[in-house]
């Protein structure tokens, strides 16, 4: 076991690596009334082929999330129940790569990391509860399907990609998860729910001995470090297709616009490309350049505007959205600012002042303790260490900024999606 | 440790300051109190967003970005809330504290200077507002509302409160409606500007490692032109005690969707944040649909398997309670009774001894969990300063751990059915 401290940021941070491979991270808070648990396995809705015992295994799209529904189920009861009635909140999430259970309480601390560490550490499927399942998930489906900020993203993913599995929908769909049976579920439990492909991160006024005490009492003695995916063959650079378009009920059109960037290795670099990621969106089109300025004055994009970077295994993006009444104009602006960045690069003092903005924005979200846990998780999955972020963000200069604007947002890395109000909607 | 001061910096002017060193960043946020009216709400919502377009110093986005990019990345965004019938509006903004800053002085003053001057110092013409911020924000707002349609679940509840509470100020979203905020003009923003700046009571609010007097320094410098009137424009709050009819009223809506939202409104019997059974009314509510372990979702959800979510929440200054869910369409009438059956067994007393438990650990666990979250506890103050109240939120832990079983049965039993929505799919 090892602590760090991180002056520049405040933070002090304790890990170990338990016998069974389960890596523990510990941010003591002496401060807070609050602790944040959050244990998280190395696989998500991308996760659909995988090894295990020498045995590929293809699943059906909507498993992670699936298994995720069941694994509060316990053989008493429900584990939610047992956290809520010691005053925990608990939750948990799928993404495309990561799922997470969590909970937050300010009493019973160690109690409920029990229960935690349990309930997601031994599986109990019935065929019964699996069809119940089906039900509630299907009703989950249906709501994300009207959903036109969800369906809005994956339009992008879908021009994007042509077949990595980051275009398939977290939750699946109504007739793959119909597929799903209780054996589909054990399978994916034994290969990815064991602790050497699995993280707990704590924050809080807590003991980490105690943490790491609790988790060798519960968790199973042996795990594998080491479950091959098969994400398919790698992606082109370019996008998919230029477009795609739906209509839904919405009052205004919504978009979502997309750029392929290279995929990031682990380590430091992925952190790296993180930060140049962001900066490139900053200096593009973020909201103190004469772009977003000028988009704004036009009303062509409102306050709904956001943007980011997102790397998973073999891909990464950066990517836009909003409402806009003219989301192709926004396109095209976008792609003659960087064409002009290209040709005459960044403003000096415009790359300083995001660069100060940037760094301020991490360091302020470092408050939550669901941002930091979950942070803690992404970044030791993807290799990198997470607090030594002002040592890597310090070393970019503007050019490194200039030159992924130049090569990751070209036209033809480039995908829109819209999604346009229905003819019969107001 | 955490120390909460409050004073008067000016007439009708009250800074709240809670001092800690547990966060990276600080808070602060000014807020001016108006009365909810159908007639002035949409110009009200519109004025912050205005304000937030350029000042005399910083005249566009770009520039005021630039400023803000220079206190290390902070925000200050324009917030619109409704607190019963009171209509809040104001600029909450967050920076980091000095202590992380790599050249890191004097943030706060340079936040409180920028905040000052876009309540007051605002980039002019012909003696008004700029035109072309009004129009852009004016049609901003107009894309707001219209937008609110898209996400089901609040408009589901945003229609309920309309059809419920028509008549009440209460019935009146805090950005208005789309006709009124068509009609705003470039001069009738400006004279609401100027009523809203003399009339209006002012809150502040700072949390962050300053001490209170370094805070009330920073903000009277940047607030002093400030015009005071004799008299202020205090908000009013109308508590209606019991249901407006005989029957619930029932208002269905069909539009293209394909997962129907059932939303149920309450009165509360008076019971609200000023009431004695107001830590009763929060731990009924989180028996009864206020949490995972809460009778509506162990049955009308994972029991039944009638719906995706079914919850219920409060509106804490105005007596109300509200059950939501998301349901096919063709359950309607099962969601609704099975609704109505659980609010009867609590009424009944029918809850174990771990419901109630678990019920009254989830409220104090959520209060205890604010005084750890800036944004929460900013809003949990402004509520306070709304509703003319000073019980911190670990006061108020003391009196929900004392409420016993029969104060929440006793408060179940005032809960009055008004209204009732549905949203359903048109080919029903």
């Amino acid at each position: 076991m090892e602590t760090k401290e991180y002056t520049r940021i405040g933070e002090k941070l304790w890990h170990t690596r338990l016998d069974n491979g389960l890596h523990i991270y510990v941010d003591v808070k002496p401060d807070f009334s609050k602790s944040f648990a959050f244990f998280a396995t190395s696989y998500g809705g991308m996760d659909m082929r995988f090894q295990l015992n020498g045995a590929w295994h293809d699943t059906p799209s909507g498993v992670a999330h699936f298994l995720e529904h069941k694994m509060f189920d316990t053989k008493d009861g429900n584990a939610l129940q047992d956290l809520a009635a010691n005053g925990a909140s608990p939750n948990a999430f799928t993404s495309t790569d990561i799922t997470g259970y969590y909970f937050e309480s300010t009493e019973k601390f160690e109690e409920n990391l029990k229960i935690l560490l349990s309930f997601v550490s031994v599986p109990w499927f019935t065929p019964e509860s699996v069809a119940k399942e089906q039900g509630i998930i299907g009703q989950e489906i249906r709501m994300v399907e009207d959903d036109p900020q969800n369906q809005v993203f994956y339009g992008m993913l879908e021009a994007l990609y042509a077949h990595n599995p980051v275009r398939v929908s977290i939750a699946g769909t109504v007739e793959s998860i119909a597929g799903i049976t209780a054996d589909t579920l054990y399978d994916c439990h034994a290969a990815f729910y064991n602790p050497g492909n699995m993280v707990l991160c704590v924050c809080g006024d807590v003991d980490p001995e105690r943490v790491a005490d609790i988790a060798r009492e519960i968790l199973p003695g042996e795990g594998i470090t080491d479950i091959p995916r098969d994400y398919g063959e790698a992606e082109a650079e370019e996008a998919f297709r230029p477009e795609t378009v739906q209509s839904m009920a919405v009052s205004t059109p919504i978009f979502q616009l997309g750029w392929k960037a290279d995929p990031a290795p682990r380590g430091e670099e992925h952190l790296r490309r993180q930060f140049l990621g962001e900066l490139a969106c900053e200096a593009v089109f973020g909201t103190s350049t004469p772009l977003y300025a000028r988009l704004y004055g036009q009303g062509l994009v409102n306050q709904s505007f956001s943007y980011g970077y997102e790397a998973y295994p073999q891909c990464a993006m950066l990517t836009v959205g909003g409402e806009s009444r003219d989301p192709r104009a926004v396109r095209q602006a976008i792609a003659d600012e960087v064409e002009r960045i290209g040709r005459e690069g960044l403003d000096q003092a415009l790359f300083d002042r995001i660069k100060k903005g940037v760094y301020g924005g991490r360091v302020r979200a470092l408050n939550s303790f669901e941002h930091i846990c979950v942070g803690l998780a992404q970044s030791h999955f993807a290799g990198e260490e997470l607090f030594r972020f002002p040592e890597v963000f310090e070393a970019i200069g503007k050019a490194d900024v200039e030159d992924v604007v130049r090569r990751w947002m070209t036209p033809a890395r480039t995908g829109l999606s819209i999604v346009f109000p229905k003819e019969e909607q107001a | 440790m955490t120390q909460v001061t409050q004073r008067d910096l000016m007439p009708g002017v009250r800074l709240t300051a809670v001092q800690t060193h547990k966060f990276k960043s600080n808070q602060l946020s000014v807020t001016l109190l108006a009365p909810l009216a159908a007639e002035t709400a949409s110009a009200n919502a519109l004025l912050p967003y205005v304000l937030r377009r350029g000042t005399r110093a910083h005249p566009d986005l770009e520039s005021l970005s630039a400023a803000l990019d220079e206190l290390y990345g902070g925000s200050i965004e324009p917030a619109v809330r409704k607190k019963g019938e009171a209509q809040c509006l104001g600029f909450v903004a967050s920076f980091l504290d000095d202590a992380y800053a790599p050249e890191g002085a004097g943030i706060l003053e340079g936040a409180a200077r920028l905040l000052g001057d876009l309540l007051l110092r605002p980039v002019t013409e012909d003696g008004g507002f700029r035109k072309e911020y009004v129009e852009g924000e004016r049609s901003n707002l107009v894309d707001r509302i219209q937008a609110q349609v898209n996400e089901k679940r609040s408009y589901s509840l945003l229609r309920l409160t309309q059809e419920m509470c028509a008549g009440e100020p209460y019935g009146v979203d805090r950005l208005g409606d789309e006709e009124s905020a068509a009609a705003v003009t470039a001069e009738g923003l400006w004279a609401r500007y100027q009523t809203l700046l003399a009339q209006a009571p002012v809150e502040l609010y700072y949390c962050g490692s300053a001490d209170a007097d370094r805070v009330a320094a920073a903000l009277t410098a940047a607030l002093d032109s400030l015009p005071r009137a004799e008299e202020l424009d205090e908000p009013d709050h109308g508590v209606q005690d019991n249901a407006t009819q005989d029957q619930p009223r029932l208002v269905t809506e069909a539009m293209d969707v394909t997962q129907g939202k059932l939303a149920l409104g309450f009165r509360t019997g008076g019971a609200c944040v000023w009431e004695d059974d107001y830590p009763a009314l929060l731990v009924f509510n989180a028996l009864y649909g206020g949490t995972p372990t809460s009778k509506l979702f162990l049955n009308v959800r994972e029991k039944l398997s009638l719906c995706y979510f079914a919850s219920s929440s409060l509106e804490k200054f105005k007596g109300i309670m509200v059950v939501s869910s998301g349901i096919e369409f063709r359950n309607y009438e099962k969601a609704k009774a099975e609704i109505l059956a659980q609010l009867d067994n609590c009424r009944a007393g029918a809850f174990e001894d771990w419901e109630l438990e678990g019920a009254r650990r989830a409220v104090v666990s959520a209060l205890r969990s604010t005084m750890d979250a800036q944004g929460r506890l900013e809003d949990y103050w402004l509520g306070q300063a709304v509703a003319g109240l000073a019980e911190p939120p670990q006061d108020l832990v003391d009196r929900v751990e004392a409420v016993t079983r029969a104060q929440v049965t006793a408060v179940a039993q005032k809960m009055e059915l008004d209204t009732i929505y549905f949203l359903k799919g048109k080919e029903d």
